[in-house]
């Protein structure tokens, strides 16, 4: 039905997709995979016209015949329907003007006929079980049922593909059965339609075959039945079980002085809808606690949940014995809890400012007394981390955004450093910086750790993971499902964990 | 959009759809209202206020006045309430409502299609213009319009002699009758807004282009993934925004029977102080014609009261529309935190 060969896209200094095969068939539910960065978005916004494949390579062929798609509009006229990870509605517009946005149906003089467009809206969500006033602004209603409309929307306009990115991801158990419900009937439509998620259990149940990406390529298509699931998350991870090094590809010297003490971070039963289900984890002081799990499994959710950055329905927090209080980040500072966020541009280093500055950011409420600021002492502190992380730069007064990556990471490092943390948090510290300076940061944790700091690690590099970290909490769909200590800290057994069935529903 | 909607223009339909479009939630249908009918309610306080106090606001001659000076200033926000439905600005109406003044007093030696058709085009034109910088060169509306209010300022003055030129209107011409004549009692002027007020709320309720306005205002990213056509949208609400301020300020010039040239300055605000006090979002995406019309009347009904308490400084009544600007505008904001919260 649709098919694309050898195309690539390439954007300034990234090559997103490399020559990518991939085909959905009609009457077929096709699963596409991969981690962050493997290119499923941007292969999924090719076929979708947002983006054009760059030109001279490959093909892309639609009902037999070459196609181009130039705008969205173009390809939802051609029959190819989208639904996007976040609901892309109009919240202030009614449910039946968003379901009918463009194709209204038109009375005499061409003005639009509400009475048969409510009753038609109305007719397409009971289809699908939903029941809601129609006339309702669509902001009223939960994510879900918003969900549900837009689902509605791409099988309302007589589509012949049908493309979900990651439709599940705020929906409730009995929302899914609705949602598989509905694919089951479009799969019997003959209608081809293209399912992203990161949710094994969901690819099992629903999918016919699967394409996996990785770095922007089509590592493997197949039929869904018969692939093993451990050979799934390798093939999505780029390791084959028991090819992972275990030594020498990482500046970890591995096992630290970890002490019986009690631990200096204890989170319980942490639930926020959606996103994490019970998860509790200890650090003690001079451990490394890796996060283990595929995209989306929580790791990130847990620490900024922790960080105080996540709203909780429930759970708690404890530092060094003392209870604090859930979703406040200043409240988690004061306790003495850093975030290293993921993405550091945007949540982490102010580009424009110093070194000096930007390491002193956070701790300036420290640092001065009645509104002013100790200028003497910043600079003592400043030189001190310098010298002590390495960082590579003309002098304290130099942009940081002319530093590179890993320098980038290290100012990081040392403003939450300066706050003479208990518990450091890290969400991918060496992603995006250059070998060099990943083994200074993983050596850098390492000193740290014996300096008696509780540090959480989350990596999707899997040797970093294994090699930097003592204890590894692996999760799956928001819940912890298995803790890896000791000899079990292997690739293997992290890749067969987090294969495993699953403990209950999804979160 | 034929001439054929225009003269039907079914007020009926159109207030059963809105009166339909509430019912939910008693918090969110308290918010509603407050939105929608608040400037509404304040307006009539003020006419009973005024004519307890007042014993000449009453008057056919005053109210005359007030429908008349409303009429002008309605059109221009008409176009405005599309446009800031879309979560747009435009600054140049003002400029734009004295070009098309005098450009319309000038056209009128040659006949009353001139003196209409040569302001609709050149400050449609201008507003095409506007569209099309907005939509395509995906440049900020409030600086956009910011320089095509500028510019045909300039325009006006170059067409004037630096403004010492005043073109005069014929009174015996069809065209001045246009702004002279009277219909069951009532100035023309005032029954064509009226009318257009008419066609322009079917357009905005009842037909795609109205549901893209909407869409466009209310969120632009998910309007165009869902095949609205974005650009073209924009282009068409600064066009028609161009269209009204013109067509204003020609009616204005067949009123004063002159094409006056310092006129219209601080419209543009005006126009918008309507539309917002109207219920109309800054952020677009939501809104209706009748509020901004219930705005102008509004703004209208306090500058007469002010200008005839005599010892009341006429600057006051500048005061006085600012507060009230940012009374509705605290109010929406709380009430729309409100309305998401429900």
């Amino acid at each position: 039905m649709l098919s694309v060969t050898g195309i690539s896209k390439t954007f300034p200094g990234v090559r997103a997709l490399d020559g990518v095969d991939f085909t959905a068939r009609a009457g077929e539910v096709h699963a596409l995979i991969g981690e962050n960065g493997a290119g499923k978005s941007t292969l999924i916004k090719v076929l979708t016209g947002v983006y054009r494949p760059d030109p001279g390579e490959g093909t892309m062929t639609y009902d037999g015949a070459e196609a181009a798609f130039a705008t969205p509009l173009e390809a939802q006229h051609a029959g190819i329907s989208t639904i996007y990870q976040e609901v892309n509605l109009v919240p202030l517009m009614s449910v039946a003007r968003n379901l009918f946005l463009g194709r209204e149906p038109r009375g005499r003089l061409g003005l639009i006929d509400f009475r048969r467009m409510h009753r038609a809206a109305d007719e397409a969500l009971r289809e699908l079980g939903v029941r809601v006033d129609v006339r309702r602004p669509l902001r009223e209603l939960g994510v879900g049922a918003q969900q549900m409309v837009a689902l509605a929307r791409a099988v309302s306009v007589d589509a012949r593909v049908v493309i979900m990115d990651e439709p599940t991801s705020s929906l409730e158990p009995r929302e899914v059965r609705t949602l598989f419900g509905v694919i089951r009937m479009l799969r019997e439509r003959g209608i081809a339609v293209v399912y992203v998620s990161h949710r094994l259990e969901e690819l099992y149940e629903i999918c016919d075959a699967v394409t996996v990406l990785r770095d922007g390529r089509a590592v493997h298509t197949g039929p869904m039945a018969g692939l093993d699931r451990l050979r799934l998350v390798s093939l999505m991870l780029g390791r084959e079980a028991g090819e992972v090094r275990e030594e020498g590809r990482t500046e970890f010297t591995g096992g630290h002085q970890v002490t019986d003490a009690e631990p200096v971070l204890s989170a319980r039963k942490l639930t926020a809808r959606h996103h994490l289900r019970e998860v509790g984890l200890d650090v003690r002081p001079g451990e490394v606690v890796g996060l283990g799990g595929l995209l989306g499994s929580g790791r990130s959710g847990t620490a900024k949940a922790i960080a105080g950055a996540l709203p909780l329905d429930s759970g708690t927090v404890v530092v060094a014995g003392a209870p604090v209080r859930t979703g406040s980040t200043p409240a988690a500072i004061r306790a003495g809890i850093s975030l290293l966020p993921e993405d550091r541009k945007a949540e982490g280093i102010v580009p424009g400012l110093s070194v000096r500055e930007n390491i002193a950011l956070a701790a300036l409420p420290r640092l001065s007394r009645f509104g002013l600021v100790d200028e003497a002492r910043i600079d003592r502190i400043v030189d001190t981390f310098i010298q002590r992380l390495r960082i590579k730069a003309a002098g304290p007064h130099q942009k940081v955004g002319e530093l590179s990556g890993g320098n980038q990471q290290k100012v990081l490092l040392a403003r939450w450093l300066a706050m003479h943390p208990k518990v450091l948090l890290l969400d991918e510290p060496t992603r995006g910086i250059d070998v060099g300076a990943k083994a200074e940061v993983q050596r850098l944790i390492d000193e740290l750790a014996a300096d008696g700091l509780g540090v959480l690690l989350i990596s999707s590099d899997m040797e970093e993971l294994i090699e930097g970290a003592d204890r590894i909490v692996v999760l799956k769909d928001g819940a912890v499902v298995e803790e890896l200590t000791g000899e079990a800290v292997t690739a293997d057994r992290l890749m067969r964990a987090i294969a495993t069935a699953p403990v209950g529903g999804p979160a | 959009m034929t001439t054929a909607d225009v003269r039907d223009p079914a007020p009926q339909a159109v207030g059963a759809e809105e009166a339909a479009v509430d019912a939910p939630r008693p918090a969110e249908r308290l918010s509603a209202l407050a939105q929608q009918h608040g400037a509404l309610v304040t307006l009539v306080l003020a006419v009973l206020a005024a004519a307890l106090t007042f014993e000449p606001f009453l008057t056919a001659d005053n109210l005359q006045n007030m429908a008349l000076s409303s009429a002008f200033l309605a059109v221009v926000a008409l176009g405005m309430t599309f446009v800031i439905v879309t979560g747009g600005i435009d600054l140049s109406v003002g400029s734009l409502f004295a070009l098309g003044g005098v450009l319309a007093a000038w056209g009128s030696q040659y006949g009353t299609a001139v003196a209409l058709l040569l302001p609709l085009a050149v400050c449609g034109l201008i507003g095409v213009l506007n569209g099309v910088l907005i939509a395509r060169s995906r440049l900020a509306p409030f600086i956009v319009t910011l320089a095509a209010m500028l510019g045909a300022r300039g325009l006006l003055l170059a067409v004037t002699d630096e403004g010492s030129q005043t073109y005069l209107v014929d009174k015996s011409t069809f065209f001045a009758a246009l702004g002279q004549g009277r219909l069951l009692g009532v100035g023309v002027p005032v029954w064509i807004a009226l009318v257009l007020f008419a066609a322009g709320a079917l357009v905005l309720r009842r037909t795609r282009f109205g549901q893209y306005v909407y869409a466009v205002g209310g969120n632009e990213d998910a309007a165009a993934l869902m095949g609205a056509p974005v650009a073209r949208t924009k282009i068409t609400v600064y066009t028609l925004s161009g269209l009204c301020a013109g067509l204003a300020g020609a009616l204005n010039a067949a009123w004063l029977v002159s094409g006056v040239t310092i006129l219209g300055s601080g419209m543009e605000l005006e126009a918008i102080s309507a539309v917002v006090i109207g219920g109309t979002l800054l952020t677009g995406g939501s809104g209706f014609l009748s509020g901004s019309l219930v705005g102008v009347l509004l703004l209208k009904v306090i500058q007469n009261v002010i200008n005839q308490i005599g010892s009341l400084d006429s600057a006051y009544q500048q005061v006085v529309s600012g507060a009230f600007l940012a009374v509705v505008v605290i109010a929406q904001t709380w009430l729309g935190r409100r309305g998401r919260r429900t």
